[in-house]
């Protein structure tokens, strides 16, 4: 991938995160922050490929990156589970 | 906004137009397949031209050539790996992936949709995991090690943490994702062949991924309201300091950059600058951090959740990878615009909340002066008050958290109601400790989201309340921020109770709040004060209510 490709996607993927998340109510900003603690979990993509190449130095820093990144992604996406359920209407 | 979305699709397709499909298969002949295929990768590169300069897959292969036979097949095998990961099936998952995290957020807009949305987003990022785990070759030992522990303690944490626990987990999670991307991108440098762009951007990944991370431990243990952290600067020029360091990181990133071999591999000095960055970046995200004090941690909370999405953002561009380009950029994007709505609910800029003073002034009036005519109320007199009130407005501070009396609100509330009393919450953007902090106490007690009203919704009305019970807040209802153009707080906006009737304040005592100044509203006409912790001065307020 080249570096313009690259940032043509960073600068519109900001955008589009600008356009909805001004539109999440401050009621729902402590799940939206627990949610995107979870998304950026996302990391766990490139964790998995560090920790299953080749060579022990890249598997031991790969593992414990796998183990934070899966830490956001489990927690991160539980608990906002468990929030959400306690906004309720009247 | 469908427009927006169609045109990132467009991009990412796009993106990656180069094909290495390796299907699973033994290493030897997956192998083969791979050289073969950069060979005729490299002679169709002539006819698409587009992408032939940029394209680190095709590149690194072609560059491979002159290199000692040693390296070389060390570093075609990791190429096998390499190619095989973008394959087209894998790019498109990746795809979805990143527009069911679109839509997650998307569908966040509304309590209603919020819990699905959040499902979605879960559905994304297992999709994008499993297609990452297809890639042929990887050793799963280390993987599933990984996952395990990970999985086993996040899954805990999500489950035992309080809800007034909740800011002290997002700081932590702020990290962890810090961490996290530190690690993947200093993993790389062992496989990952070396460009001025991957060179820059593995830079970037250590020193955003480690402020996060060591910022987000020392919110983390802030927030817990340890004594071992002082507030305010612990030496003289520290800001100065700090910047000194953001230079040697600079040109530690530089050192990076140029230190790759022949091959176009990483050496040494690679490593060895990619972690003296982040040892530095880790001291300067503690000195940065441990300054800061609590009324403002909603800002440093949400600055540092920006900081995770862009250190993962940074890892994308190291591995090449669109999903973590487009879901950390999410992340980033989210974190600003948080961080931006807290700084405007306080009236300061962001450096003047990392870097500036917040106390009083030598223009600030005397406390003693200010409260002469303070009136302290008994329950059973605000009882009386709430018999005659037809409509009642609650407006819950960082106190309420502290006191852990959002069950009793709730109780209030329901008492209150039952007896032709309409009671609203209203909701200052600053109150508590991270954004949105009181509304999610206040839901956990079962209050319904719709009786959570916003700052700005509730000031027009404030004369129609008979009755404003503010409960642990002090700064957020400090008339002083629109009378004394000269306080701490000029300008900032504040929830106007002193205009409603009749004013109670559920305090433990007078102290001032974060800002170090006196609150005229305790001792207005109207107001009575209630002294005590706010969950025993609640269960009496419903006990003499239920007596009267």
């Amino acid at each position: 991938m080249d570096l313009v490709t690259g940032l043509t996607i960073f600068a519109l993927a900001m955008y589009v995160g600008r356009e909805i998340i001004t539109k999440v109510p401050p009621t729902l900003h402590t799940p939206l922050m627990s949610g995107s603690n979870a998304i950026s979990g996302i990391t766990l993509v490139g964790a998995v490929l560090a920790a299953g190449h080749d060579g022990l130095a890249a598997n031991i820093v790969g593992c414990l990156a796998v183990a934070f990144a899966t830490i956001n992604v489990i927690g991160g996406y539980a608990v906002t589970h468990r929030m959400l359920g306690m906004f309720k209407k009247k | 906004m469908l427009n927006l979305l169609l045109i990132l699709v467009a991009v990412c397709s796009f993106g990656q137009p180069t094909d290495h499909e390796v299907p699973t298969a033994t290493p030897s002949t997956e192998l083969r397949r791979d050289q073969a295929e950069h060979t005729a990768g490299a002679i169709q590169h002539d006819d698409d031209n587009a992408d032939v300069a940029g394209d680190d897959e095709g590149g690194a292969a072609e560059q491979l050539a002159p290199a000692d036979d040693g390296g070389l097949g060390e570093v075609v095998e990791g190429e096998a790996v390499h190619g095989s990961r973008s394959s087209s099936g894998r790019r498109l998952a990746y795809l979805i992936a990143s527009i069911l995290f679109i839509a997650g957020l998307k569908w966040l807009t509304h309590p209603r949709t919020a819990v699905n949305g959040n499902l979605i987003s879960a559905a994304g990022m297992l999709l994008a995991v499993v297609a990452t785990l297809t890639v042929g070759g990887l050793n799963w030992v280390w993987i599933i090690i990984g996952l395990v522990i990970g999985g086993a303690y996040g899954g805990y944490k999500a489950i035992k943490v309080e809800m007034t626990a909740m800011p002290e987990m997002v700081a932590l999670f702020n990290g962890f994702g810090g961490i996290a991307s530190v690690l993947v991108a200093g993993a790389a440098l062992f496989y990952e062949a070396a460009t001025v762009q991957t060179g820059v951007a593995t830079a970037l990944s250590g020193f955003i991924g480690s402020i996060t991370f060591f910022g987000s431990i020392v919110a983390y243990y802030k927030l817990q309201n340890v004594k071992w952290i002082p507030n305010g600067s612990m030496f003289s020029a520290q800001q100065v300091f700090n910047g000194v360091l953001v230079v040697v990181c600079i040109l530690l990133g530089w050192w990076l950059t140029v230190s790759y071999g022949t091959n176009g591999m990483p050496t040494g000095s690679a490593h060895a600058a990619y972690w003296l960055i982040f040892i530095v970046a880790a001291i300067l995200g503690i000195l940065i951090t441990q300054p800061i004090g609590g009324a403002d941690m909603p800002v440093v909370i949400a600055l540092l959740n920006s900081y995770s999405g862009l250190a993962a953002c940074a890892t994308g561009f190291v591995i090449s990878n669109t999903v973590l380009i487009i879901a950390g950029s999410l992340v980033g994007a989210s974190g600003i615009i948080l961080t931006k709505i807290m700084c405007k609910a306080m009236n300061r800029s962001l450096p003047n909340v990392i870097f500036g003073k917040m106390g009083p002034t030598s223009e600030t009036p005397d406390a003693d002066e200010v409260y002469k005519t303070v009136k302290s109320a008994s329950p059973e007199e605000v009882a009386m008050l709430f018999d005659s009130a037809q409509k009642a407005i609650i407006i819950p501070g960082y106190g309420m958290a502290v006191s852990q009396c959002q069950h009793a609100c709730r109780d209030l509330m329901n008492l209150l109601e039952s007896r032709g009393c309409t009671v609203d919450f209203g909701v200052h953007p600053v109150a508590g400790r991270m954004p949105g902090h009181m509304n999610v106490l206040l839901a956990e007690a079962n209050i319904p989201y719709d009786k959570l009203r916003e700052m700005d919704e509730v000031n027009p009305e404030m004369e129609q309340y008979d009755v404003a019970l503010v409960i642990g807040a002090n700064d957020v209802v400090n008339p002083v921020a629109r009378t004394d153009p000269k306080s701490p707080i000029a300008g900032m906006p504040i929830i106007d109770v002193d205009k409603a009737r009749t004013c109670v304040v559920v305090k433990r005592s007078l102290s001032p709040g974060f800002a170090g100044i006196p609150n005229p509203l305790f001792a207005a006409e109207n107001t009575l004060m209630m002294f005590g912790d706010g969950k025993k001065a609640m269960l009496e307020l419903i006990a003499a209510l239920k007596e009267g």
